[in-house]
């Protein structure tokens, strides 16, 4: 399907006149009195704030007053209004990002950076000059601040542009030269409304070009998936623009299609540009390791139905267990018991087969995940100057369809953060006696009912000196506390800790570990690190087979019914006089297989009741975290272990602390099921103390 | 090829959805506002607009979740969207583009960048 044209013919808008400058002007004042109902807000939430107040939409609507503010000034060049507003703003997203409302001093710093606000409006305004001497005052106090909360900041006055005179001889004529740009757009693209005619447009702005369209994947109507990417298109381009012009056609595209840009190879000239094949060399398709006929084996279903298909097995499995309870609480005579109770078994077995069933049809294999890592690493060592080979183990592994995006979000970031952190330039590397080229080995495997991905690498290892400065500066630990080094090592994953010196464009400013964290946490998953100086880091993200259904173990706690994960419980315990040590008036420990294990109490812990004398009717459930980190938990009673469906209570309501997700039990009632982590990890903080989080928080 | 093409501006500063209404419009495109994502998504029920161009931070619904929202319903899936920033930044990119953006708009803009990005979105 050839479609040809010539560049300089295609029209656009762009070469109309800009905005009249009595209309810019009238905006500019507009703007000025919007700047004074935003100073208003900011001012009144800091005011709200210094009272005491702790609701975090105030938080969140004096950083968009000053963000608006900054805007504006950029638009019509307001520069000292930009910085000031821009250094504001920088506090505001640290105290965003760490989750801490700024303290009464910072609170005070930024009512004077208001007030300072105001000047530069004022003079914007009517010319009026404000107060020198405040300025530098409160400009040297918030850079201080700012540049605390952001200690990898550049600071942008630094950076000057020197213009370099260039001279173009005008008699030369452009210089054409022939590309060929091979694109084929992935999923996303279609997804984020982007039109491949744009983009050959785009090119055609640049000069003659030549498109042939690949649709020889396309399968026939009936098998086509509507929402699958499948075309991909040869352009052969001759141009006088730059490489680096071809690939700003494709800006708002790059991650989300496969680009190859190449010069078209002199010595081939009769090539046709459909064939794309040389100019990177792509594994061949022979290997794949399906050998099975997959057109008898498999057919193509809409993933909706799938979806559909999976909520109907597990409302049923929920009715199911109703219908259960329900039947032998209803207390039947004698003989019938056993056949009903064996009947009802059977039912439930066969539920349970049709739930493993219908989840594996949604599973797919982290293939999916791993085959987009090859160009990022190349991407990301080309561009922080790093040799790196990439090797992937268990692609075949399968896991739940839902957990794919998440997943690759996180395996990608990892790999960045590796590349860009973990792994030593080649002359370091040289130099410690490594080869130049550094691995990266990502794994992926089925271990005890759930999904293990590694990330390896050979670089240089967690700087744990590094950290735990760092870790001590920003107050995550004390500086007397003594940590084991694995214990040093998980830091990583605490908010505001990026030990790279300076602030890169790969990995970001601080948004790093922690968000990887929290992302694989709310896929039910976890993740750890482990690492060895000078040899290496790996990463192991570990996530449940299935999002839907999990198994648990039910307890009672003040007439609550909560559901503790069968996969974080170790052991049931019944709680008496002489296994349990009192610790100073808040602590206990459950001495278990003569070791001693903190206990918390449930009902204290969630905020259903007050604290409780221990009786021997108390049952402990032994659990262990990610970590490996062991506590009791004290209930009431544990009547059962029971599959269960998992339904989101984020979704719902909202994220609440120490909760995991919430349940709909056989009677109808809901239970919420307990995310062991987030109980140890409120342990651990200095504002979660054994009284714990409450419910309400 | 007359067709006047229409954009919906939303932000929550008037002075940024004036500035682009006159920019826009300059420019030869007509243009519809919104306050916030929420009144963004009521425009779209009564009006057929071409593109959306839309602030990031604002109350009620933001940018992000506006997008979101515009892009789960089959309707509105194919209307290009970019987004307004301050932040040039791949992390910001890799947000817009998974809440489901077409492409970015760095401010300060001026009417080239504008017409320049809503050509590269194919409006």
């Amino acid at each position: 399907m050839p479609f040809a044209g010539s560049g300089s013919s295609v029209s656009t808008k762009s070469d109309s006149s800009s905005v009249p400058p009595e209309i810019m002007a009238e905006i500019r004042s507009q703007f000025l009195l919007e700047c004074d109902e935003h100073l208003a807000e900011f001012e009144s939430g800091l005011l709200q704030l210094q009272a005491g107040s702790t609701d975090w939409e105030i938080v969140n609507a004096i950083f968009r007053a000053a963000h608006s503010i900054k805007g504006g000034a950029a638009t019509f060049g307001l520069d000292r209004l930009v910085r000031f507003a821009h250094d504001i703003e920088t506090i505001l997203v640290a105290a965003r990002a760490q989750h801490v409302i700024p303290d009464d001093k910072a609170l005070a710093m930024l009512l004077r950076a208001g007030d300072v606000l105001a000047d530069f409006v004022r003079e914007a305004r009517d010319g009026t000059a404000p107060d020198e001497a405040r300025i530098a005052a409160c400009s040297r106090e918030l850079a201080a601040a700012s540049g605390a909360a952001m200690p990898d900041q550049q600071d942008f006055e630094t950076l000057t542009f020197q213009p370099i005179p260039a001279s173009l001889d005008a008699d030369c004529a452009p210089l054409l030269q022939n590309w060929i740009v091979h694109f084929r757009p992935h999923r996303e693209f279609y997804a984020t409304a982007n039109e491949p005619l744009v983009l050959l447009k785009e090119l055609q702005n640049l000069g003659d070009i030549k498109v042939v369209l690949e649709e020889g994947s396309v399968p026939p109507l009936a098998e086509l998936d509507p929402t699958s990417a499948r075309l991909s298109w040869t352009v052969t381009l001759s141009t006088a623009h730059t490489e680096a012009e071809i690939h700003r056609a494709f800006e708002f595209v790059e991650d989300i299609c496969e680009l190859r840009i190449a010069p078209e190879l002199e010595d081939a000239p009769a090539q046709a540009p459909s064939l794309p094949a040389p100019l990177l060399a792509e594994p061949a398709p022979a290997k794949q390791p399906t050998p099975v006929n997959a057109a008898t084996s498999s057919i193509r279903v809409d993933l909706e139905k799938v979806d559909r298909l999976i909520n109907l097995v597990s409302e049923l499995a929920i009715r199911e267990a109703a219908l259960t309870e329900r039947v032998l609480n209803a207390g039947l005579a004698g003989a019938h018991v056993s056949a009903i109770t064996a009947a009802f078994d059977d039912l439930r077995h066969l539920t349970r087969d049709l739930q493993d069933y219908v989840m594996g049809i949604r599973a797919q294999p982290v293939k999916v995940v791993f085959q987009r890592m090859p160009r990022l690493v190349r991407e990301v060592g080309s561009h922080t100057g790093k040799s790196v080979q990439l090797a992937c183990h268990g692609e075949e592994t399968e896991v739940d369809r839902a957990l794919i995006e998440g997943l690759t979000d996180a395996v990608t970031h990892m790999i960045r953060n590796a590349i860009d952190h973990g792994i030593e330039k080649p002359e370091r590397r040289l130099a410690c006696g490594k080869p130049a080229q550094a691995q990266v080995k990502l794994n992926a495997a089925h271990r005890g009912g759930r999904v293990v991905i590694e990330i390896s690498d050979d670089g240089a290892g967690i700087d744990r000196g590094k950290v735990l400065a760092l870790a001590v500066s920003r107050g995550l630990v004390a500086s007397t506390d003594s940590l084991a080094p694995e214990e040093i090592d998980n830091l990583i994953f605490e908010p505001g800790l990026s030990t790279a010196e300076k602030v890169t464009d790969l990995s970001g400013r601080g948004v790093g570990m922690d968000v990887v964290r929290r992302s694989v946490q709310s896929l039910g998953g976890r993740v750890t690190v482990s690492s060895t100086p000078g040899a290496g880091t790996q990463f192991t993200l570990s996530l449940p087979l299935t999002l839907a259904v999990m198994d648990g173990m039910m307890a009672t706690v003040c007439g609550q019914s909560l559901v503790v994960p069968l996969t974080a419980l170790l052991e049931t315990i019944q709680v008496q006089e002489s296994n349990v040590r009192r610790l100073g008036t808040s602590g206990n420990l459950l001495t278990v297989h003569g070791k001693h294990v903190p206990m918390i109490d449930l009902g204290q812990f969630l905020g259903y009741g007050t604290k409780r004398e221990m009786s021997a009717s108390c049952v402990a459930l032994l659990v262990e975290d990610d970590a490996g980190e062991k506590i009791a938990l004290l209930v009431d009673d544990v009547p059962e272990q029971r599959q269960i469906v998992i339904k989101s209570v984020e979704a719902n309501y909202r994220r609440v602390p120490g909760i995991a997700a919430a349940t709909i039990l056989g009677n109808g009632a809901v239970a919420l099921i307990l995310d062991i982590n987030a109980i140890t990890a409120s342990r651990k903080t200095p504002s979660g103390t054994e009284t714990g989080v409450r419910l309400s928080a | 090829m007359a067709i006047t093409k229409t954009i919906l501006t939303v932000d929550d500063s008037r002075t940024m959805r004036d500035l682009l209404t006159s920019t826009l419009e300059q420019a030869g495109y007509s243009v519809v506002q919104a306050g916030d994502g929420a009144e963004g998504l009521q425009v779209l029920e009564s009006k057929r607009v071409d593109a959306i161009i839309t602030d990031i931070n604002m109350p009620v619904l933001g940018g992000f979740g506006f997008i979101e929202k515009v892009r789960r319903d089959p309707e509105y899936r194919a209307i290009p969207i970019l987004v307004l920033t301050t932040e040039n930044s791949p992390a910001m990119k890799e947000k817009a583009r998974k809440a489901g953006a077409t492409g970015w708009l760095v401010k300060p803009f001026n009417t080239e960048k504008l017409t320049d990005a809503l050509r590269r979105v194919g409006v």
